[in-house]
């Protein structure tokens, strides 16, 4: 009873079509989630070449290789590039590969709109590197893109409000199909409250981007009609007011860091349990919070604000709200150690990359909560201490869990297992340069480095040194990653289906790799 | 155990690619026109072109996949929660721009006009400024202007939209009554009070432009005025155009009484459609 | 016990490079120079050690765990995966916690917000890239750019070792005066697009938002000179647009602030008398070269695409109408600002001479300071 019908029964019965227009018109959720994860390093290359541009010209005092505007150029594209073009995509990939498998199903629901969600990125990132090469350069006014200054762009301007545009399109049919793959397709006796984790944090990251990504297009709309069709949202000498750009970009902004972490919360709960041989601890109270994380963060966005001059009930308000995420995400936390607790733990490269993530992420929310209480914030605001939590939450949150996810599942997608000597070299050589390259950037903000400089004065000089050290190691050892998973493409140890003696999940009792069609059965769940 | 329906899976699509090239066209075409470049308007035409090709393509593969039975009921919710998912995308796009409006008339003009905390604004900045809604701003950007009224056009739009919803709704249960012509009456009147609807805002727009010198560039009270009814129009516009296919393939006879996903999309795309002009009547033009 | 508290503070700021630091630079906020700042820093460092102290029993537990209860020490897995009374327990004392912080939070929050009762008020405006300092009522109206030494070694490429300047991108030319122990009143705003203005000493940064104006101020308790940053990205140089202020005893910004008024007053004069075109073209060159030069370049030659060349421009070698409208009202929507309140009749005229009869322009006319004058 082979359920999934096939258009092309003559030649491939069950396989893909062959050559390039195999992965331009595939429609299979495996596929597309192979060209996203692909697209995402590729993406995490260029954003990373350009902090390492940054890194190399805040090696040392004075300007050595760059234009202050070129260095603004790098700042505001590497920021972009980084979280639109690396981890959205790559998280995107990551539940493209997995969702369907994770609930039993044969594909994702929508195959042609996916198949469409990935195929705008490629053209939308040509657009928006394409900036470079035009009058005026690429976008320099900061990712935030705050008017007026982003209106004083030259030619590219335009080009990357549209980039924006269809990044949004991309985002929100993506997360349409997330959804409705997880609404309509699980497999009998898949209940929402058996799904495993991962899909769980998707499934509420999925409702965020469709609430926040048409925001984020309506902001850009208006500082398209501003600079182009006279109209004076954000002027002052019309009635408008530039801050209301701030309000409307973080109303997308904050959930949209939620976005970039939300997902990583749900492998790193795949993955200690898998290797902790035991239960997730708190199922269902893991829920709970990542329902209660991404409520709150629709109604915090102006912590990003606190120096704008709100009102003082304002900045309360916003201080509050922001402080109150520490209780979900402290569960969370709370959970995975608990998860851990008594286990009977092996310490793979997922499962480091994993406890990675906890240790260094849960700093990265400290220093958020310092951030978040609003007269210390007065302090703290643009500085680099804002910079090391970013990083801290993104690069060793985010990306660390991507990482995780890579190693985790890389065996039952090639069915080849990397080689665990190198994962290990390659997850010590990370978490010591990444500590380099992020820590002292505190002390940098704390003792009064602003960012988005390329130039400081002579104080600054030791720790920035270290920092660009500490990033070109980091960076190094990411061109390593990218040669381990190239290996492991090519061949390598054939892996098991099991692949992880403590692994459960439907996922693992596929093949290695899997069959092109997943579930053409309907698996039995327990 | 096997699952309980087939699920299709389309295999080659190429019509994402082909929209995707189009969309580029399209808005990379755009963006350079208004760099100034004088080729820019052929890629924006060509674009447009091959965004329109890419649809009648991809619907029609749709169409005839489901006139040939291959969807059954799984995908029925797929599509179903799909438009539903979109719409609300739609919904907080619009949002933004309202909240835009809301923001200005309760936090920036206030403060312009020196209410609260904004009295140093108003000494050293903007002397004389007072808080008056419709407002071009403290510099009276766009010269002077006229307010446009609720109780011409826009409250006849009110009626139209209204009634149109109606009409739709009464085609649905001719559809699922199976009486063909209730359908097709219902339709085409929906579709005829759509595009009158859009006559009468352009109408509208002109008599803005030309007598009342109320303009995109009159501050922030033309700004939110144009965008919100500007993309409300364009929406109205797409949604009759959904209608008017929907229309055409009520006469094709493509819907049954269990089986007509397509019409009902468009359908609640134009209840979307009307509920936000509900709320640009009473918050742009009435309050 | 304050001194102490600091000393511990920053001992464990040091561990965590051991041995790399040196006593000369910050680690840490600094305790600055008021009594918001104080508060601030007592902040900081509370919930600094709140962090540090959770932070030791989350990963005090997680490592534990991880040398106890791996498989090659034999560690059999248990397998409970519930307990309510956990979950309670960590949800209600981190909340604790969290309104333990929130109350000094707020209490130093609303003593900030209350800008009433200054003695004097000083309106501070951000331009790309200098700052403007208007003291109300005195009349005294001064700009506040990087200063010539830095400026020189900031060029890409100038190699000028900056650790032999002083100061290297904190000194200006002018900086603000304020007197000490006064309640100054500070209005910010800005003229193009989003300034910061942020003085660490003080204790807190605010945001200039072109067209509207944000209130703050500060009460120094001792007198000297304080540094700071524009702290909101505004453009190609806003690494370059530091902040001083000179906190003076009452007495010496007495004097300070007579001599402001007597100099205003001697520029007013000045502007009458016609210059003689050399001296117009030397005047223009320093103008140019510390106003212009940002955007247009040393020789004129622009950033193509961003700032138009002035050698060979149609502006600077075409009618002088437009060249003095220009420079004056700027172009809106750009970022060529309007010249007029930046700069002295004296030095726009010489700015514009120098344009057309320099920079390999040769148009041969002159403006005189008091045509500029005529047209303001
Ligand atoms: C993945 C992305 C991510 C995540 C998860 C977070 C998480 C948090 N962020 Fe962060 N943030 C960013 C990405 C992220 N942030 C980015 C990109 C910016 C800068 C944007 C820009 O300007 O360019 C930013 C900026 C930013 C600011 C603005 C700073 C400024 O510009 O002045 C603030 C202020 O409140 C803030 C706060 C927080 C808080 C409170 C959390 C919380 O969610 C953290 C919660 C976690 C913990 C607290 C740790 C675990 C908890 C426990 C162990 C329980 C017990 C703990 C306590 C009771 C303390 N963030
Ligand atoms: C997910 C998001 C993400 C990620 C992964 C990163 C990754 C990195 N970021 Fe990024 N960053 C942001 C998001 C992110 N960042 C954001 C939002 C901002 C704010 C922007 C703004 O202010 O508007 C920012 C700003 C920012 C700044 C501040 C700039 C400024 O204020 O002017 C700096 C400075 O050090 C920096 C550094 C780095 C480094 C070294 C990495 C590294 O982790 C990168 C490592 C990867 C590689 C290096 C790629 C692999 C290597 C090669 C391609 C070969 C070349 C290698 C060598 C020559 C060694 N970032
Ligand atoms: C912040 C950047 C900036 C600074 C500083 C600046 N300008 Fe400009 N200038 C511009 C820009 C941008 C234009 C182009 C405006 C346009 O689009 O027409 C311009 C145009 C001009 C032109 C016309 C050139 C042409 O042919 O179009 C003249 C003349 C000029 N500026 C003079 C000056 C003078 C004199 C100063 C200093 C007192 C100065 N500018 C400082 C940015 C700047
Ligand atoms: Cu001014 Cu940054
Ligand atoms: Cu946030």
């Amino acid at each position: 009873m082979a359920t999934v019908i096939d258009t092309h029964d003559d030649h491939h019965d069950h396989g893909p079509a062959s050559g390039l227009m195999r992965w331009v018109t595939t429609t299979n959720h495996k596929d597309i989630g192979t060209l996203y994860l692909l697209f995402s390093l590729i993406m995490f290359m260029v954003g990373g070449a350009m902090a390492m541009v940054i890194r190399l010209e805040l090696f040392q005092p004075g300007l050595q290789f760059v234009d202050p505007s070129f260095f603004n150029q790098m700042t505001t594209v590497h920021a972009l590039v980084m979280i639109f073009g690396a981890v959205m995509p790559a998280f995107v990939g990551l539940a493209n590969w997995m969702l369907p498998i994770m609930v039993g199903g044969p594909d994702m629901a929508l195959p042609r709109m996916n198949n469409w969600s990935f195929w705008i990125l490629p053209f939308a990132f040509a657009m928006l590197l394409g900036t470079f090469f035009m009058d005026g350069g690429a976008p320099a006014g900061g990712w935030t893109i705050y008017p007026p200054l982003v209106l004083q762009g030259g030619d590219g301007f335009p080009f990357m409000i549209f980039a924006i545009h269809m990044m949004g399109i991309s985002s929100v049919m993506g997360a349409i199909n997330v959804i409705v793959t997880i609404l309509n397709m699980r497999a009998p006796g898949m209940t929402l409250m058996k799904m495993p984790l991962f899909v769980w944090t998707w499934f509420i990251t999925a409702y965020l981007l469709i609430a926040v990504m048409p925001v984020l297009a309506g902001a850009v709309t208006m500082l398209l009609t501003d600079k182009f069709f006279a109209t004076t949202f954000f002027n002052a000498a019309g009635g408008g007011d530039p801050v209301l750009f701030q309000h409307i970009f973080w109303f997308f902004g904050h959930p949209e860091v939620y976005i970039l972490i939300l997902p990583a919360f749900g492998i790193v709960s795949q993955i200690i349990p898998t290797f902790a041989r035991k239960p997730l601890f708190g199922y269902s109270s893991m829920v709970y919070a990542t329902s209660s994380i991404a409520f709150l963060s629709f109604i915090v966005w102006a912590h990003h604000m606190f120096t704008v001059g709100m009102p003082l009930q304002g900045e309360l308000f916003f201080m509050y709200a922001t402080m109150l995420i520490a209780v979900p995400t402290g569960v969370k936390v709370f959970n995975w150690i608990s998860t851990m607790w008594k286990g009977s733990m092996t310490f793979e490269t997922p499962m480091l990359f994993a406890i990675g993530f906890v240790i260094m992420f849960t700093i990265g929310g400290f220093s958020g909560l310092m951030l978040a209480i609003a007269p210390a914030d007065f302090q703290y605001h643009d500085t680099y201490f804002v910079v090391a939590h970013f990083h801290y939450v993104l690069v060793t949150g985010a990306i660390y869990a991507i990482m995780a996810s890579v190693y985790y599942w890389i065996p039952k997608w090639t069915g080849h297992m990397y080689s665990e000597k190198m994962g290990q070299w390659h997850f010590w050589i990370s978490t010591v340069s990444v500590n380099v390259l992020f820590f002292p950037q505190h002390f940098l903000g704390l003792a009064g480095m602003p960012r988005r400089i390329p130039d400081y004065s002579v104080q600054f000089a030791e720790f920035n040194m270290w920092s660009s050290i500490g990033g070109f190691v980091f960076g190094l050892s990411q061109v390593f990653f990218c040669y381990i998973v190239y290996k492991t493409i090519k061949g390598g140890e054939k892996a098991t289906d099991q692949v992880w003696e403590g692994a459960e999940g439907l996922e693992w009792t596929l093949s290695s790799p899997p069959p092109y069609h997943s579930f053409t059965e309907a698996p039995e769940v327990k | 155990m096997s699952l309980e329906h087939a699920y299709y899976i389309p295999h080659d699509a190429k019509w994402p690619i082909v929209g995707s090239i189009g969309l580029t066209l399209l808005l990379g075409g755009f963006a350079a026109q208004l760099n100034g470049s004088s080729a820019a308007g052929m890629a924006m035409l060509v674009g447009f072109l091959v965004l329109v090709y890419m649809m009648f393509g991809w619907f029609g593969e749709v169409i005839d996949e489901s006139e040939a039975g291959t969807y059954t009921k799984l995908e029925d919710v797929s599509f179903r929660m799909g438009m539903a998912w979109f719409i609300f995308s739609e919904v907080m796009f619009f949002a933004v721009f309202f909240g835009a409006l809301y923001y200005i008339r309760i936090f920036s003009l206030p403060w312009l006009s020196g209410e609260g905390a904004g009295v140093a604004t108003q000494e050293f900045l903007w002397k004389g400024f007072e808080n008056v809604w419709p407002s071009n701003g403290p510099a009276s950007v766009g010269g002077e202007y006229e307010k446009m009224g609720p109780w011409g056009l826009p409250a006849i739009n009110t009626l139209i939209l209204l009634t149109s919803g109606v009409t739709v709704t009464w085609a649905h249960w001719g559809l699922v009554a199976n009486k063909r012509k209730q359908l097709i009456m219902g339709l085409a009147a929906t579709v005829l009070l759509g595009f009158i609807f859009v006559g009468l805002q352009a109408l509208e727009y002109s008599h803005g432009y030309n007598e009342l010198n109320l303009t995109l560039g009159s501050g922030v009270y033309g700004s939110t005025f144009y965008m919100l009814t500007g993309f409300h129009g364009f929406h109205v516009t797409v949604g009759a155009i959904m209608l008017t296919v929907m229309l055409y393939r009520s006469m094709k006879g493509h819907f049954t009484p269990e089986n007509h996903f397509a019409f009902e999309a468009a359908a609640w795309y134009w209840h979307f459609v009307d509920v936000v002009w509900l709320g640009l009547f009473i918050f742009v033009y009435w309050l | 016990m304050k001194k102490l508290k600091q000393l511990l503070a920053s001992g464990a700021l040091l561990t965590f490079v051991s041995g790399l630091t040196h006593a000369d630079y910050g680690l840490n906020m600094p305790v600055g120079v008021t009594e918001t700042s104080r508060q601030v820093y007592d902040l900081h460092m509370l919930i600094l050690w709140v962090c540090v102290a959770i932070g030791v029993v989350v990963f005090g537990a997680m490592v534990y765990s991880m040398i106890y209860h791996r498989k090659s020490q034999g560690a059999v897995a248990s397998q409970f995966h519930e307990s309510m009374t956990a979950e309670l327990v960590w949800t209600v004392i981190p909340f604790i916690i969290l309104i333990v912080m929130a109350i000094p939070a707020t209490k130093v929050l609303i003593d900030m917000h209350d800008s009433s009762e200054a003695d004097m008020t000083v309106k501070v405006t951000g331009y790309q890239w200098k700052w403007r300092y208007e003291y109300i009522d005195e009349g005294v109206d001064f700009f506040s750019s990087l200063d010539a030494a830095s400026n020189e070694a900031r060029q890409l490429g100038s190699d000028i070792d900056p650790a032999t300047v002083e100061n290297y991108l904190l000194d200006v030319d002018h900086p603000l005066v304020i007197p000490v122990g006064k309640k100054v009143r500070i209005l910010l705003t800005a003229a193009d697009v989003i300034h910061a203005w942020w003085v660490p000493d003080f204790g807190w940064k605010k945001d200039a938002v072109p067209g509207f104006i944000n209130e703050a101020w500060v009460i120094v308790d001792e007198p000297g000179i304080y540094r700071g940053q524009c702290a909101e990205l505004c453009g190609r140089d806003h690494g370059f647009m530091p902040i001083v202020v000179e906190v003076k005893s009452e007495e010496d910004y007495a004097v300070w602030l007579t001599a402001q008024k007597d100099t205003a007053a001697a520029a007013k004069l000045a502007a009458i008398e016609d210059l003689d075109p050399r001296e117009l073209k030397m005047k223009g060159k320093k103008v140019y070269r510390s106003t212009c030069v940002a955007c247009h370049q040393k020789k004129g030659e622009g950033v193509p695409g961003v700032f138009p060349a002035i050698k060979g421009s149609v502006v600077a070698t075409g009618n002088i109408d437009k060249h003095i409208n220009l420079v004056m009202n700027g172009k809106a929507g750009t970022t060529m600002a309007a010249y007029k309140d930046q700069l002295s009749d004296v030095e726009l005229a010489a700015v514009i001479t120098y344009q057309r009869n320099s920079l390999g322009n040769k148009v041969g006319d002159v403006v005189q300071p008091k045509e500029i004058a005529a047209l303001r």
